[in-house]
């Protein structure tokens, strides 16, 4: 029994929930959201048809979620976290033997009014459950090292059926993650200096790999690490879209060159302009301003999350919270050092502006967790 | 379990620590993102400024040009011909349904086109083109162009598409094109950037989709200027790209044409393999279909009437219909007792009609039984107690062996769409996909070429060239790339006793040219050209006690779908062999009678290279194969096509 359930008698009750809701969030990914489907209108060439209009559905679809998420006691979601990690263990196994084939890799399965991509649920599920064990864990042992070694694994599983899709992108979000939930855990820094360091060495031996029998990564991902290190090999192909990328991004300038008037993203080939590279149309449209406006945006929202977290004095709450958070951070972080040429292509969307479904429901009920942290916190 | 206030609160302060040096991390890494961005938006605005002017001056990609089909004589079979369309920009028309309604009065739209183009102008920017009508005629096109003013935004377009001259005749082989499609890049995993232009052509079937990578070249690079709107003012320069690789292939067009009308109105398979080198000579299934119509986008009628025909015409029966080979698999069961000593020439089976096999009859498709039968005579007159027999003894594992050996059973690699394996049973087999036991009664069918055994007529052919060469020959379908001569199929000497397939092949000569032999009535008489052969009648029903008391049906009495297939494989000439020939007619009844005369034209035709003269054929035939002649004569003049006429 934590500390929390003694705490009970002081959080609200019935519809005073939503006035001790973290409205400052709320507003703020309504305000990005908002953004998004400006966005989407503006790549479609001024329609709200096929992306800006579905998203809108969307996301009233995931807000709703998300108050309903928020309105069921925090504690309810500790007890579930188990649960919710097994469950998307199991569908993770699910697309591994039966999934749609898309793209290349078998990553999703489909709902009928939407397609459901388990490893976006793996990313919050493998935190919930994380920041339970470390709830239940007494603090003298987080750093022992078969205390350790638990977690380790429990990352490992779904980070190594994501890699199997094959999905390079998500299976780093999920390592860096569940290794930034181990470090907020007050796991011993040494152990994440020697992962530093092994990784280091991995990283040259995956490279060594290259051209032998038991090479590591497939060849179009090598082809992506190449053109990303030198855009200018491979012009048409692979190298495009990050070259078109930067050239529409640096040419918005200050202010942009206004909203539907970005020449760069409506002249290229880009198939990917309304999900992955939705922000070079930011940029574009809006300049240096729109750019870091969407910037301050995200960042209040991580702001927000620190609030929530370390005004709770529940070790759950904070844990899941803060996990959330960084999983945001992350995406948006990838998908930008992307888009401006800091990091290779590896397919992850611009959180609650790029066009897709699932990755936005569950980020609407990630941060339905995060409200209901704040609601029911103890006072 | 219960925590002290002591260890607890030490706990939240690390906590809180470690929460605000991952925040300030976090908050590190977004001001980095800032700079980044401020370093490319403004520091060096100017430089992207002007690199996205220079992307004015745009890269387009040229679609490579597809590579060309010949035949083995350089006729054509695919070809890229010029294609006008109309094409719309929703940017200028203004009204797009106004200016739509307009056209159409002017020339004659497809409804489902429309509606597919106003689908493709939602997901698209309002500056790029979206075809309105494919393939237009000249006559439509000029109506266009004079008519420009009044219709804000169209524009005639030129472009390249498929287009196949010979029309069914190689519909199976070649296959078709057709505009890659959301399923097409689905399953890539890595699409070329060219497959994104519109309407960009893959193969879809067959040779088409199985050479893709051979046929579809490397795409150029333009550089053009364009205006802020993106239409393209000028050409600055350009790489040309590398057109496809044109394929020559074995098939000699002429003969597979004449194969294609012999058969027409069945549904039949017929295969001519050359035995020295593997070629692929003629390889036609009827009835076929026009692969013209999948290129332009079949409509929703002509589709399901090809669906819906009993006959099939859009399966290649050639390599993708697997049948049992009845009595055409003999000369395998015969082959297999000759080489594990079971049988010697001399040696005699006595068929009184039946083989009892346990309590089981197995009959003789002669009820009165043939008497004494030796191998040579076993072949000729097709008696299949004497299979039954000899089965017994060799066993099935031999048999499937030899089956094998000769091609049947084996996947031959050949560049079509679903090309079967076939299958050669074996104890093995059953025990693995039945579960069951094989039985003796499987080894008495299998020896007939019944039961679970099972080839398209292609192997059959392979069959018979391996017989006719004693070499293991194998199929080959395309002669040349880009000129460079593919390896032969010639094959190496099989590890088969010469005498033994000596002695076969001369049954098979008896067949022919024996007054008793089954396929007598369709011989070659021209002594050069004397042809070797096999009928073969498969079932496709039990015959079941019962009819067989009344006498078993006829099957010319029987609904076409239960009557038996009619086989024949042949060889010819028979001392210096150079064509296998394989036919199959769907539900024709016995093989002698409609397998074999088509086999023997076919044969001849190729043999002479052309029509032959009437003296090939016996006295008693000429009359009759001279009307067929003249009347396949004319099936094969050019036919003008009359929805080709208006489509220049």
């Amino acid at each position: 029994m934590s500390y929390l359930e003694y705490a009970v008698k002081t959080t609200p009750t019935g519809i005073r929930k939503v006035l001790y809701m973290n409205w400052p969030l709320t507003l703020l990914l309504i305000s990005v959201a908002s953004a998004g489907f400006l966005m989407l209108y503006s790549v479609a060439g001024g329609s709200w048809s096929p992306w800006a209009e579905p998203q809108m559905e969307r996301f009233g679809l995931g807000l709703t979620v998300m108050f309903i998420v928020a309105l069921v006691p925090i504690w309810f979601w500790r007890n579930m976290s188990v649960v919710a990690y097994l469950v998307s263990l199991g569908l993770l196994l699910f697309v591994e033997l039966f999934g749609t084939i898309g793209m290349g890799a078998q990553r999703w399965i489909d709902l009928g009014f939407m397609r459901l991509q388990p490893s976006e649920l793996a990313k919050v599920t493998l935190v919930m459950l994380l920041a339970a064990y470390y709830d239940w864990l007494p603090s003298y042992k987080t750093s022992r090292p078969l205390w350790v070694l638990i977690p380790v694994v429990l990352i490992l599983i779904p980070t190594f059926m994501v890699l199997r899709q094959p999905d390079l992108g998500t299976a780093i979000l999920l390592l860096a993650a569940g290794g930034g939930l181990m470090f907020l855990a007050g796991v011993h820094w040494a152990y994440f200096a020697a992962v530093i360091a092994a990784g280091v060495g991995l990283v040259s031996t995956v490279f060594k790999s290259r051209g032998t029998d038991w090479q590591l990564l497939k060849d179009y991902q090598f082809r992506r690490i190449d053109t990303f290190l030198d855009p200018s090999t491979d012009p048409l192909g692979a190298g495009y879209h990050i070259t078109q990328s930067k050239i529409a991004l640096g040419s918005g300038g200050w202010n942009g060159r206004g909203f539907m008037q970005g020449t760069q993203s409506r002249l290229n080939f880009l198939p990917e302009k309304h999900t992955d590279f939705i922000f070079t149309t930011l940029a574009e449209e809006f300049g240096f301003v729109g750019g870091t406006t969407l910037l301050l945006l995200y960042g209040l929202i991580l702001i927000f999350c620190l609030v929530t977290a370390l005004s709770t004095k529940d070790r759950y709450s904070s844990l899941v919270t803060l996990g959330i958070s960084l999983n945001f951070f992350l995406f948006f972080a990838v998908n930008m050092s992307m888009v401006m040429g800091l990091a290779p292509v590896v397919g992850v969307p611009l959180p609650m502006v790029s066009y897709g479904g699932s990755a936005m429901l569950v980020l609407m009920a990630a941060f339905g967790i995060v409200q209901s942290a704040h609601i029911h916190r103890p006072r | 379990m219960k925590r002290t206030p002591k260890t607890q609160g030490a706990a939240y302060k690390r906590l809180t620590r470690r929460a605000l040096v991952l925040g300030g991390m976090q908050f590190a890494f977004v001001g980095g993102l800032a700079a980044r961005m401020r370093y490319m938006q403004v520091d060096q605005a100017d430089q992207y400024r002007l690199l996205a002017e220079e992307n004015r001056i745009n890269i387009r990609l040229i679609p490579p040009t597809r590579g060309r089909i010949y035949d083995r004589n350089g006729q054509i079979i695919g070809q890229n011909a010029p294609s006008y369309r109309i094409v719309i920009v929703r940017e200028d028309a203004g009204d797009v349904d106004k200016v739509i309604a307009k056209l159409s009065q002017l020339i004659p739209l497809n409804e489902d086109e429309i509606e597919r183009a106003k689908a493709e102008m939602k997901r698209t920017a309002p500056f790029l083109p979206v075809t309105l009508a494919d393939q237009v005629t000249w006559e439509d096109i000029s109506k266009v162009a004079i008519n420009a003013p009044a219709l804000p935004g169209v524009t005639p377009e030129v472009g390249l598409t498929r287009q196949y001259p010979r029309y069914e005749d190689f519909a199976h082989v070649v296959g078709y094109v057709g505009p890659v499609s959301d399923y097409d890049l689905s399953k890539m995993e890595d699409p070329e950037p060219v497959l994104m232009i519109p309407r960009f052509q893959i193969g879809k079937v067959g040779l088409e989709a199985k050479k893709e990578d051979l046929l579809r070249g490397k795409a150029g690079a333009k550089r053009v200027e364009v205006n802020a709107t993106g239409r393209v003012m000028r050409e600055l320069d350009r790489r040309e790209g590398q057109p496809g690789a044109d394929l020559q292939l074995t098939i000699d067009a002429d003969l597979q044409e004449y194969a294609q009308a012999r058969l027409a109105g069945e549904s039949a398979a017929v295969v001519v393999i050359d035995c020295e080198t593997g070629d692929l000579r003629a390889i036609s299934s009827t009835p076929s279909f026009d692969p013209n119509l999948f290129v332009r986008g079949i409509s929703v009628a002509d589709y399901q009437a090809l669906t819906q025909d009993n006959h099939r015409p859009l399966a290649n029966k050639t390599v993708q219909g697997t049948y049992p080979p009845g009595s055409t698999f003999k000369m395998i069961t015969a082959l297999a007792a000759l080489e594990a000593g079971v049988v010697g020439p001399g040696n005699t089976v006595y068929c009184p009609g039946y083989l009892k096999v346990g309590s089981r009859r197995f009959h003789c498709w002669k009820r009165g039984g043939h008497g004494m039968v030796d191998l040579e005579t076993s072949l000729k007159r097709s008696c299949d107690v004497y299979y039954y027999d000899v089965a017994l003894r060799v066993g099935i594992d031999k048999i499937s062996d030899m089956a094998r050996k000769f091609g049947l059973g084996i996947k031959h690699d050949l560049p079509m769409s679903a090309v079967a394996a076939g299958l050669a049973p074996n104890q093995e087999w059953k025990q693995t996909t039945h579960g069951q036991d094989w039985l003796v009664g499987d080894t008495a069918n299998a020896s007939i070429g019944q039961g679970f055994m099972l080839a398209s007529p292609m192997q059959l052919a392979v069959m018979t060239a391996r017989i006719a060469t004693g070499r293991s020959v194998t199929p080959r379908l395309i002669r040349s790339v880009d000129g460079v001569e593919q390896p032969t199929g010639a094959g190496e000497p099989l590890d088969v006793n010469p005498a033994n397939l000596e002695q076969v092949r001369n049954a098979m000569y008896k067949v022919s040219n024996d007054r008793r032999g089954t396929a007598y009535r369709s011989r070659i008489i021209a002594d050069e050209f004397r042809m070797a052969g096999k009928t073969g009648t498969s079932q496709v029903r039990n015959i079941t006690k019962a009819e067989r008391a009344a006498g078993v049906i006829r099957n010319e009495d029987l609904p076409w779908e239960r009557r038996d297939h009619a086989l024949y494989v042949s060889f010819a000439p028979y001392d210096n062999p150079k064509y296998a020939v394989a036919v199959v007619v769907e539900h024709g009844g016995g093989g002698s009678k409609a397998a074999a005369p088509v086999a023997r034209d076919v044969m001849l035709q190729a043999l002479y290279n052309g029509t032959p003269p009437l003296e090939a054929y016996p006295v008693a035939d000429r009359d009759r194969i001279k009307e067929q002649q003249k009347r396949l004569e004319g099936d094969r003049r050019p036919k003008a096509r009359p929805d080709e006429k208006d489509r220049a």
